[in-house]
C-alpha cells in the first residue's frame, strides 16, 4: 500500500517533537476526521533553522509530518512556502490516491506556521 | 521474522484435514452432481454428506441447509426472500445499527423497493435491547434480522430472546451469525430462529461456501433463478470441492468447539488484562457477552491504521475501525453507535485469535503492543487530554 519512503519516514520519523520556544506554530487538520498535525518553526535571517513535529493520525500523516520538516529545514521562507501537497507525495514517491486529500496535511501545517510566525513578527 | 495472525474475524486459514477433504473434488471427481451416472452420484452424495454435517453444527436438519457461496449471499437472500415472499401480509423489517454492510445495505435496497425498514439502536456495550424490539413491531412486520455476534466489537446478542419475542408476535426471525458459527454454540431452535446466515471460512472452512438455514415451511423467494439445484432454492452447478469442505469444516468444528472455545478464551483474557494496564485505553463491546478470542480496544490519542502498520511492521496482523483503515475512510458505524465520539473511534484496534494462536504469540504480542502505542503517543500532539477537541462530523471531503 505504502512506498518503501513512505514507511521509512513512518517507522523512523525525523524531527519529532514539541519545540517550546519555536518561532511560529502551525495546527492543520482534525482528529474527528483522523489526521491533526502540528508544525513548530524556528525561523533565523528568514530562514527556517528548525522544524519540528507532532502528528495523531495515519502512517501516511506521520511520513508526510515527517518529509516537510526535513524539507522545510534550510529553506528560505518564500521556499518554503511553495512546498505543496503534490511535492511533499512526490518527495515520498508517492502516496495512495485515498490519502492525498485527508492525510496529506504537510504543506498547510507549514503554511500556518509561517504566517504564525509572521504575524507575530508584525510583519 | 515472527508472524502473528491476530485477525481471525477477516477470515482463517484452511485446515489441513479440509483441504484433503476437497482434493478430491477439485480432481478426479468432477461430476456434475444432477448427472445420473457414477461422477454424479458421487458429487451428489458428497453434497448431502456435507450438508448433513453443516445442519448438525447449528443442531438443524439437512433438508433446513442450503449452500450459498457467501455470509453476505447468505444475508441477500434471507432478507429479500423473506420480504419478498411476505410483501402481501407486510412491508416492515427490523434490524439493528450492528448489522454487517450485507444486511444493511440489502435493507436500505429494499427501503427503495418500497419497504420500511427500523434500525435499532444499541447500548454502549453494542447490546440490542429487547424491550426495543418489541416495541419497533407493528401490525406490518414481516421479519427480524438481528446479528448474532459483532466482528468489530465482539457482543454476543441475545438472539434467543428477541426471537421468542417474534416468535410470540409470529414474526420470523433471521440472524446472521456468520461470527459466532464455528466459535461458539450455536442452535437453532434455542436461538429461536427461523434463518441464520453463516460461512465456512469463519470457521477453518474455504472462502466462497457460505449456507442458509431456513427453518422447515418457511417460504422464501429464491435470490438465484435457473434449475432445480437447492430444491430449486439457489440455481447454479453447486461447487462441490466448496461445500465439501464447509461439510468437513462443520465436522471439525462440532467435534473440536470446546476445545477450540477452552484455547483461545485464557488468550483473549490475557490480552485484555494486560492492554487495561495501559492508560487512556478502554474496551469496546460486552466483558461477558462477547467472542471467546475478540479483543478489541479504543487507544485515546493515536490511529488506528498507524498501530495497524507498526504490528504488521512487527508481524502481527490485526484491524481497526477507524476512518483511516477503511478504505471507505468512515470510521466504524457501529463504534459510532455505541456512542464512541467520533475523534475516539479512530483510535480502535481489533485482535482475534485463533487455534494457532500460542502462549508465545500472546507474550509477544502483549510486549509489542504496549511498545507500539507507546511510539505513537511519543509522536502525538495529544498526550492527557483531547485538547480542543470537539466531538462533531468530519467535515473534510475525501
Amino acid at each position: 500500500m505504502y512506498s518503501e519512503k513512505v514507511m521509512d519516514h513512518f517507522t523512523n520519523p525525523r524531527n519529532v517533537g514539541e519545540m517550546a520556544d519555536a518561532d511560529g506554530v502551525g495546527t492543520e487538520g482534525n482528529p474527528v476526521c483522523g489526521d491533526m498535525m502540528k508544525i513548530f518553526i524556528k525561523v533565523k535571517d528568514d530562514k527556517i533553522t528548525e522544524a519540528k513535529f507532532q502528528t495523531f493520525g495515519c502512517g501516511a500523516a506521520i511520513a508526510v509530518s515527517s518529509i516537510v520538516t526535513e524539507m522545510a529545514q534550510g529553506l528560505t521562507l518564500d521556499e518554503a512556502l511553495k512546498i505543496t501537497k503534490a511535492s511533499l507525495a512526490e518527495a515520498l514517491d508517492g502516496l495512495p490516491p485515498q490519502k492525498m486529500h485527508c492525510s496529506n496535511l504537510g504543506a498547510d501545517a507549514l503554511r500556518k506556521a509561517i504566517e504564525d510566525y509572521k504575524s507575530k513578527q508584525g510583519k | 521474522m515472527k508472524k502473528i495472525y491476530m485477525d481471525h474475524v477477516a477470515t482463517n486459514p484452511l485446515h489441513p484435514e479440509v483441504l484433503d477433504a476437497m482434493m478430491p473434488y477439485f480432481k478426479e471427481e468432477y461430476g456434475n452432481p444432477l448427472s445420473l451416472y457414477e461422477a454424479g452420484m458421487n458429487a451428489r452424495n458428497a453434497i448431502e454428506n456435507a450438508r448433513e454435517s453443516t445442519a448438525s453444527l447449528i443442531h438443524a436438519k439437512s433438508r433446513e441447509i442450503i449452500f450459498t457461496a457467501s455470509g453476505a449471499e447468505s444475508n441477500n437472500f434471507a432478507l429479500k426472500g423473506i420480504a419478498y415472499a411476505l410483501q402481501n401480509k407486510g412491508k416492515h423489517l427490523i434490524v439493528s445499527k450492528m448489522e454487517h454492510h450485507s444486511v444493511l445495505n440489502t435493507a436500505r435496497f429494499l427501503e427503495k423497493q418500497g419497504f420500511a425498514v427500523t434500525y435499532l439502536p444499541l447500548d454502549k456495550y453494542g447490546l440490542v435491547n429487547p424491550a426495543d424490539v418489541e416495541k419497533a413491531i407493528t401490525d406490518e412486520t414481516i421479519l427480524i434480522s438481528i446479528i448474532h455476534a459483532s466482528p468489530e466489537i465482539g457482543t454476543i446478542q441475545p438472539i434467543n430472546e428477541i426471537g421468542q419475542i417474534a416468535r410470540g408476535k409470529g414474526i420470523l426471525m433471521h440472524t446472521d451469525s456468520v461470527s459466532s458459527v464455528g466459535n461458539i454454540p450455536v442452535d437453532v431452535d434455542s436461538l429461536n430462529v427461523d434463518l441464520m446466515s453463516f460461512a465456512a471460512h469463519q470457521f477453518y472452512g474455504p472462502k466462497g461456501a457460505g449456507a442458509l438455514y431456513i427453518k422447515e415451511g418457511t417460504r422464501v423467494v429464491p435470490l438465484i433463478y435457473g434449475g432445480i439445484q437447492e430444491n430449486g432454492r439457489r440455481a447454479g452447478t453447486e461447487n462441490v470441492p466448496a461445500i465439501v469442505g464447509m461439510g468437513k469444516a462443520a465436522e471439525l468444528a462440532t467435534r473440536d468447539l470446546q476445545k477450540r472455545i477452552d484455547h483461545v478464551k485464557p488468550f483473549r483474557d490475557s490480552i485484555i488484562e494486560h492492554a487495561l494496564n495501559i492508560e487512556n485505553l478502554f474496551l469496546t463491546g460486552h466483558s461477558e457477552q462477547r467472542l471467546p478470542g475478540h479483543a478489541s480496544f479504543i487507544v485515546d490519542f493515536i490511529e488506528g491504521e498507524a498501530m495497524l502498520m507498526l504490528l504488521a511492521g512487527k508481524g502481527i496482523a490485526c484491524a481497526s475501525g477507524s476512518a483511516c483503515s477503511s478504505r471507505a475512510l468512515k470510521a466504524s458505524p457501529v463504534l459510532i453507535s455505541i456512542g464512541i465520539p467520533a475523534h475516539q473511534a479512530q483510535g480502535s484496534v481489533v485482535f482475534t485469535i485463533g487455534e494457532d494462536t500460542s502462549q508465545e504469540d500472546i507474550d509477544y504480542f502483549n510486549e509489542t503492543f504496549q511498545a507500539v502505542i507507546k511510539r505513537l503517543r511519543e509522536i502525538s500532539p495529544f498526550t492527557k487530554g483531547w485538547e480542543g477537541t470537539e466531538d462533531s462530523a468530519c467535515t473534510v471531503k475525501k
